[in-house]
């Protein structure tokens, strides 16, 4: 069984800098994720959703306000809040089987029961024949898929997920969603995925956030009903399509209030 | 394209060429260098005092090779390279890395290491001999005080290049704050170190003559100094060659050593 957890923002802001030069990227922004969620968070670029998330894992420290992860303050980085990036954040010099079992190592996991891990994981994102390799000879979207093993395989309480296929090419990108979909169904893992793309928002969430330009906020929460498991042809239905076209309208009517 | 000339796309800019163009432009060159030296000196151009011809360089190589000299004497030098350069890499490396990844640390040793390290290592020289004197520990720390200021700035780069992302991928993994000099930056430079140490062993041998010429009593550098004031170039020859053969073989031999324990980095 794997560990899932809630999250609960409250209050949060986020300011850059000192002076004049401050810049407000969170305003008092607050949202509940539950556990064993997907949700997904969509918004222009810019409005300060990367860093949410970051705040969430504890990368970045907060203006004010206050975040919880399974009842658990945020005070810091964790294992309990895996994390996948949009840039390639493989470690180079390690195999992708070493990848895989780098936190249950760090936490002191045997290598009888590591190798079991990484075996399952990899055999879920479809690479176990790349077990030896190492990052250098794999592409994009083969690292991407080693890197959500790699944090799957920690078991956290929520995965956080920023922007993780904004790199790939189209054609990847669908494939990864897909993949990404079929995963998610073995685990029901609390998901926190951060997109600019609608289409992939809605294909995946449970719950779609839509957030405001600068200073971020949350505008809109969207309940999404579709089916699972979801095939990638649901884009075509006209549920879906309108439900696009109304974030669509709200992330327009941003746009609107800037200029 | 397959009907050009090899050498119609040898001057395509960055175009690969083939190994076979490769292999013999290189050979070219030095057979054009000492084509010319055999020109100068066998054809009597400029007199042996000054540029010996390659064949008395050869002989006068086996000559110091059968008696022993050249061994010693290159032995000497080594040694000293090898402690100095040694010495140095051992401080360098952790404190560069510690540098690259603690702002503290950079904003303590910045000021002072980019003062020092513009200094000519040269003019202390006198000021070595003076405090420690004319053994080998004086030309140990003509070659330390050469090459650790400028690793350290280097290796401090290195470290501070290490990619974000990677850094927060790994304490999302569970790593401590406190262990990612050791997990993270150390083995993520690694490649980047090897290149740097690489570099600056040819450094050491520059500054390895230098203390050499001052104050020595054995070493490549002491016996050109030698050499010179009998007027025998063809040892100078040797000795200067020797260096190079050296460097040569270091220089592959950290090439090989990167390419075993860093087999992930192209």
């Amino acid at each position: 069984m794997t560990t899932s957890g809630d999250v609960i923002v409250s209050g949060v802001t986020l300011r850059y800098g000192t002076g004049a030069k401050t810049v407000l990227a969170l305003d008092g922004l607050s949202l509940t994720v539950k556990p064993n969620e997907f949700a997904v968070i969509v918004g222009p670029s810019g409005c300060g959703k990367s860093s949410l998330l970051y705040l969430i894992a504890g990368l970045e420290d907060l203006t004010g306000g206050s975040i919880a992860v399974g009842g658990k303050t945020v005070s810091g980085p964790g294992p309990d809040r895996g994390m996948v990036f949009q840039s390639y954040t493989l470690f180079p010099w390690l195999t992708v089987a070493q990848n895989v079992e780098y936190g249950p190592r760090r936490r002191g996991v045997s290598e009888a029961d590591r190798s079991q891990l990484v075996t399952r994981y990899l055999a879920e994102v479809g690479l176990a024949a790349f077990r030896n390799h190492y990052p250098a000879q794999l592409s994009g979207g083969m690292k991407q898929r080693v890197a959500i093993a790699r944090a799957l395989a920690n078991d956290p309480a929520v995965l956080l997920m920023d922007e993780p296929f904004g790199a790939l090419d189209s054609q990847t990108r669908h494939s990864m969603q897909r993949l990404l979909l079929r995963v998610w169904d073995h685990s029901h893992k609390t998901v926190l995925f951060v997109t600019h793309d609608i289409e992939e928002a809605i294909l995946l969430a449970d719950r779609v956030f839509v957030m405001s330009g600068r200073p971020g906020q949350i505008r809109k929460v969207l309940p999404v009903d579709f089916p699972r498991p979801r095939g990638g042809d649901i884009v075509l239905d006209p549920a879906f399509i309108a439900m696009k076209r109304e974030i669509m309208g709200l992330l327009r009517s941003d746009d609107d209030e800037d200029h | 394209m397959s009907d050009k000339s090899p050498l119609s796309t040898a001057f395509v800019p960055f175009r690969p060429i083939p190994v076979g163009l490769a292999i013999t432009l290189g050979i070219l060159v030095w057979a054009l260098v000492i084509g010319g030296w055999m020109l100068l000196t066998y054809g009597g151009r400029v007199p042996s005092m000054f540029l010996p011809a390659p064949g008395k360089v050869l002989v006068t190589a086996g000559r110091l090779i059968a008696d022993g000299t050249l061994l010693v004497h290159t032995l000497a030098s080594a040694q000293v390279v090898l402690i100095g350069f040694l010495v140095s890499s051992v401080v360098a490396v952790p404190l560069g890395l510690y540098m690259g990844t603690y702002r503290a640390v950079q904003a303590a040793l910045d000021p002072l290491v980019n003062f020092i390290r513009y200094l000519p290592v040269t003019s202390f020289v006198p000021l070595f001999i003076l405090w420690i004197g004319i053994g080998i520990e004086q030309r140990v720390a003509v070659i330390v005080f050469g090459v650790f200021f400028q690793q350290l700035v280097m290796i401090a780069d290195a470290a501070r290049s290490v990619p974000r992302d990677l850094v927060h991928a790994a304490y999302t993994l569970g790593t401590k704050r406190a262990t990612t000099v050791r997990h993270i930056v150390f083995p993520a430079t690694l490649p980047a170190v090897l290149d740097i140490l690489r570099v600056t062993v040819g450094w050491a041998w520059t500054y390895l003559v230098v203390a050499e010429l001052v104050a020595a009593k054995s070493g490549l550098g002491y016996i050109s100094l030698k050499a010179m004031r009998g007027f025998q170039v063809d040892i100078i020859f040797l000795a200067i060659a020797m260096i190079g053969i050296l460097g040569l073989i270091t220089d592959q031999g950290f090439r090989l050593l990167r390419r075993t324990v860093a087999p992930w980095a192209a």
